[in-house]
């Protein structure tokens, strides 16, 4: 009998690249942080981002077992979450939260949803807000060089007094680029997350119009609010959220216009939060809040269709 | 002149190498010839010959008054054994006029044009259609149609498709490169058809020797050929012509629409030979490769070929097949069966391994916009995959489901592996059914 011929539709070819190596892709571009991260806050950081991993990847398992789906714990998105929520943390914080933290980003964050590509908003940024209504002072105390302080952010926004002995290392530019601060585990160095962005936009997953536009925003809200631009943009979650959570593919606009305005809007949040409302830094809730328009702004955003009538 | 290019497509591995400098090689007429009654867009034939009858070649063996028909010929000469439904490489089963082969090569008397530049343009499309011109990029248009757009549209530029965008193909390019003359003659001929000062033949620019050929062969003749970046769907007729003239085909519109009429390379040389040497279509350059096969060839079959034919001539490794496709691996169709024949619109066959179409199982739509981002369109099939499992066919509408030329670049770049252009087809069936 002659052999049984594969049947299908066209196309009979595909890329090679596949949804795990896309996340895999981004997690090698988050490598130099957690370098950057174990540099400055030594071997905390690395035990706390493994930890963190290690939560994700398990509640992943048990909803996954639960919901009866195909268990896809090593397809890369699990453990992307468990880096990004461990870099959007203090390095010091107990390792409970961290834990708690790290399964509520996976159940709340994404599998309550329905797992991988349908989650509204960002896993990882669903569990820091989490830990920060739970457990506010432990994820705002930051420490640097064994001192306890304050952020950048704090110090510009409160007029508290940092640690001196930043500012008398040396450049202070210099020092809020490279990372040597106070600070969340993988947000201090603006240099190893720019080196990572770099990373994902040559391998066209992500656009350098979104990092570009948040950054630019903020940039020139600093300049109109009288503050220090640079400071502003090399301190805090911005260079992160604008590379690693604003390009998440899942929780963004699909469009290329729509992908402009989400990043707008969370250059405008973040500035509005930090220059008029109660906190520091805002880059974690404009991007949440912003996530929540995706559907919306996607609906609004259609590419003009080849051959439309104008 | 300019090159404009369009915006989307994609860059899927080329494999070309394997055929491209393989000069085409003449296969020799089976014993028995299927000829499909179904070798155009539009419907059946209806046969002119009964079994028994003997046949010669180049003889109309079946024909329609419908509008858009052109008739088929016997492609060898012999006895009429079966007229019945067999399968056709397209879609199910299509009635066919089984021919058995005497090996006399008897030729019916060929009607030809003496002298085309004197020719009526009437004169001419009655001789395309005669004998049988489609457009051989695949579509299978009748040309005689083509060729003739409604007297209140005025066309302006003839643009030549020899940019053979699927990969794995090399049947225009090695036309090209072989029948240099017959191309440019069959150009000239339309060119005095349509009546049209520009006229462009845009070859991508993976296929130096078939550029330098063709500019060679056209020197003098006032016809230019352009180079194009080689990107899929480049030969895809809207974007070509946005590509080159920059111009968009208007949404549901033809191309005459902007003034201009698309044929394809290989179709030119065929006008050719019908007008100056009284030829009808008989005969097809396919590109015989894929990892299933293991001597790639250009091979010229006549018409109602089976495949098994093609396949076991060029060293069909049948255990390493996965999927044997008629066509381009892009837009190509999937043959359950090697008992189907080659027909006008056939330029490829291939045999590829389950290493080759790297299938792999569907996940979950991670929203990446890649699709977006790949259709040459600007549609978003992103919005189809997930419309189409709601059954919201008219939601798909509104995102301007017609428009799809179905090129495969959406599913091709899926990371998920999401069957979108599955779901097109399937939005695009249940709007037409609803329409009825």
């Amino acid at each position: 009998m002659a052999k049984i011929l594969k049947m299908g539709p066209s196309p009979h070819i595909r890329t090679k690249e596949t949804v795990d190596d896309v996340m895999y892709d981004v997690i090698l571009a988050l490598l130099p942080a957690l370098l950057a991260g174990s540099y400055f806050f030594g071997i905390r950081a690395i035990i706390v981002t493994a930890v963190s991993i290690l939560s994700c990847m398990a509640t992943e398992y048990i909803c996954q077992k639960l919901m009866k789906q195909d268990i896809q714990i090593f397809d890369g998105s699990a453990i992307l979450t468990g880096i990004l929520y461990a870099f959007v943390i203090p390095p010091y914080m107990s390792l409970t939260y961290v834990v708690v933290g790290a399964i509520v980003s996976i159940a709340l964050g994404k599998m309550v949803f329905g797992g991988l590509g349908h989650n509204i908003f960002n896993p990882a940024l669903v569990g820091r807000a989490f830990v920060q209504a739970s457990w506010p002072v432990a994820i705002t105390t930051f420490m640097y060089d064994d001192m306890g302080g304050a952020t950048m952010l704090d110090v510009m926004k409160r007029g508290l007094s940092t640690d001196m002995a930043l500012i008398e290392k040396g450049n202070l530019y210099l020092n809020t680029f490279i990372g040597g601060m106070g600070g969340c585990l993988g947000e201090t160095s603006a240099l190893a997350l720019l080196l990572g962005g770099a990373y994902l936009i040559y391998k066209k997953q992500v656009d350098w119009k979104v990092p570009a536009i948040i950054i630019g925003t903020v940039f020139a809200a600093s300049l109109i609010a009288g503050a220090d631009p640079f400071l502003h943009i090399f301190s805090g979650g911005l260079f992160l959220g604008a590379f690693f959570m604003a390009t998440d593919m899942v929780t963004s606009p699909h469009t290329s216009k729509g992908k402009m305005i989400f990043a707008f809007g969370i250059g405008v949040l973040v500035s509005l939060i930090r220059f008029k409302g109660g906190y520091p830094e805002g880059v974690a809730y404009s991007i949440l809040i912003m996530n929540g328009f995706v559907p919306l702004i996607n609906r609004y955003t259609s590419p003009k269709k080849f051959g439309e009538v104008k | 002149m300019k090159f404009f290019g369009f915006k989307g497509g994609v860059h899927p591995p080329e494999n070309k190498i394997q055929t491209e400098n393989q000069a085409i090689e003449t296969l020799k007429a089976p014993k028995m010839v299927y000829i499909s009654l179904l070798q155009h867009i539009g419907v059946p034939l209806t046969p002119c010959v009964k079994v028994g009858d003997r046949v010669l070649k180049g003889q109309t063996i079946a024909d329609s008054e419908a509008f858009l028909s052109v008739p088929v010929h016997a492609t060898v000469s012999g006895t009429v054994k079966k007229i019945e439904n067999l399968p056709f490489p397209l879609m199910g089963n299509v009635q066919t006029i089984v021919i058995e082969n005497d090996d006399q090569e008897e030729w019916a008397s060929l009607r030809k044009v003496e002298n085309w530049k004197e020719a009526s343009k009437e004169d001419l499309l009655s001789i395309i259609r005669e004998k049988g011109i489609v457009g051989l990029g695949g579509a299978a248009f009748p040309t005689h149609i083509k060729l003739n757009p409604p007297s209140d549209t005025k066309i302006d530029a003839l643009l030549l498709n020899g940019a053979e965008c699927e990969p794995y193909l090399n049947s225009d390019n090695r036309v090209m490169i072989e029948e240099p003359e017959k191309v440019v003659e069959g150009i000239k001929i339309m060119k005095h058809i349509l009546k049209v000062e520009t006229v462009v033949i845009g070859i991508e620019d993976n296929k130096k020797e078939a550029i330098e050929v063709m500019k060679k062969a056209c020197e003098g003749t006032g016809i230019e050929v352009m180079p194009l970046k080689t990107m899929y769907p480049q030969g895809g007729e809207k974007s070509l012509i946005k590509a080159i003239l920059n111009k968009e085909v208007p949404s549901g519109k033809l191309p005459s629409a902007v003034g201009v009429v698309v044929n394809n390379t290989t179709t030119a040389a065929a006008i050719y030979d019908a007008v100056v040497n009284g030829l009808p279509l008989l005969d097809k350059v396919v590109t015989i490769t894929g990892k299933a096969i293991s001597e790639p060839k250009n091979l010229r079959a006549v018409i109602g070929t089976p495949i098994s034919d093609l396949l076991e001539n060029c060293g069909y490794k049948e255990e390493e097949a996965e999927k044997i496709v008629m066509g381009g691996p892009m837009m190509g169709m999937a043959q359950f069966t090697l008992e189907v024949p080659v027909i006008k619109g056939t330029s490829g066959l291939l045999a590829l391994t389950k290493e080759e179409t790297n299938y792999c199982k569907p996940k979950a739509c991670i929203g990446c916009g890649k699709c977006v981002d790949a259709c040459p369109m600007s549609l978003e099939p992103i919005m189809y995959a997930r419309l189409a499992a709601f059954s919201q066919w008219e939601e798909m509408a509104n995102y301007h489901l017609m428009d799809c030329i179905e090129c495969g670049s959406c599913s091709y770049i899926c990371p998920s592996n999401r069957p979108l252009t599955e779901a097109i087809k399937i939005g695009k069936a249940k709007l037409r059914s609803m329409k009825k």
